[in-house]
């Protein structure tokens, strides 16, 4: 089990790894599925199969799909990938990676202090988590679906006023 | 089924939040900026979920739906203001937002 889930977290940081110094937007958006199919697994061995399956539905599903949607929709080309490439000079790699590897030193050495603890001993299936969510969480349920709201609402302001003079334009485009 | 220790978990949560840190503070595309925003959301995701099974408990995966939820809205509304900036100022630089009022 040690072992699935090393492979599953050296594929998840690898691929992580890849998506922040790739310069093509779509390609690194495909190996940000492959990180969050990694990370499904993991949760999968935790013991938590319906988080894994949302993990796969919502995240590398629902989510990659939209980022793919805006970046074809940009279009941006290969002037794009080559303007990526001039701003990616390696001296701009220097302070953010000393930082990040300070916090990620720190925060491992503090939380590495103690003996391990065990934990995914026992599977917490959907069952569970679907009786915890309209239950005690009932209300934080109806706030997300607030929150859900807001974010439709804001969404369709943003895009509303620019598509009538656009829609032109926009139809010329296409073959 | 054998028990994996949290510290893994925990350890590996961290990992991918330190590199979507990077990433942000790396990148000037809006577009790449939001996908490390996104992959920092996720692992703190992981964070979640595997403290609830140190617990045996739901309550970290039903933090993780909230999570799931809140990064749902949170792309919807970023990616509809990069399209606005991309057609208003035909770059996704994150510079040019500094030249917007109001």
């Amino acid at each position: 089990m040690n072992t699935v889930f090393f492979i599953a977290a050296g594929v998840a940081v690898i691929s992580t790894l890849l998506v922040i110094c790739h310069s093509n937007a779509v390609h690194a958006l495909l190996y940000l599925i492959i990180s969050f199919s990694a990370v499904a697994v993991i949760f999968y061995l935790m013991g938590a199969p319906f988080v894994a399956a949302l993990e796969v539905i919502i995240y590398a599903g629902a989510i990659i799909v939209l980022f793919l949607f805006v970046v074809m929709m940009l279009n941006l080309g290969p002037v794009a990938t080559a303007q990526e490439k001039a701003w990616l000079q390696p001296r701009m790699w220097i302070g953010p990676s000393i930082l990040g590897a300070i916090l990620l030193a720190l925060t491992v050495s503090l939380l590495w202090r103690g003996a391990p603890t065990a934990a995914g001993g026992a599977e917490v299936g959907p069952r569970q988590v679907g009786a915890a969510l309209f239950g005690v969480y009932l209300l934080a349920v109806q706030l997300a679906a607030l929150l859900m709201l807001a974010g439709l609402v804001g969404a369709s302001h943003l895009r509303r006023r620019e598509l009538l003079p656009e829609s032109e334009t926009k139809t010329e485009l296409l073959p | 089924m054998t028990t994996l220790p949290m510290e893994y978990g925990l350890t590996l949560a961290m990992v991918l939040f330190a590199l979507g840190l990077v990433g942000v503070l790396v990148r000037r595309n809006l577009i790449f900026m939001l996908v490390s925003v996104e992959i920092m959301l996720n692992a703190a995701g992981l964070a979640f979920v595997t403290a609830g099974m140190r617990w045996g408990q739901p309550d970290g995966q039903i933090m993780f739906l909230f999570i799931l939820t809140m990064a749902a809205a949170e792309v919807a509304v970023g990616l509809a203001i990069i399209v606005r900036l991309f057609r208003q100022e035909n770059t996704i630089d994150a510079d040019a937002t500094s030249k917007m009022r109001g």
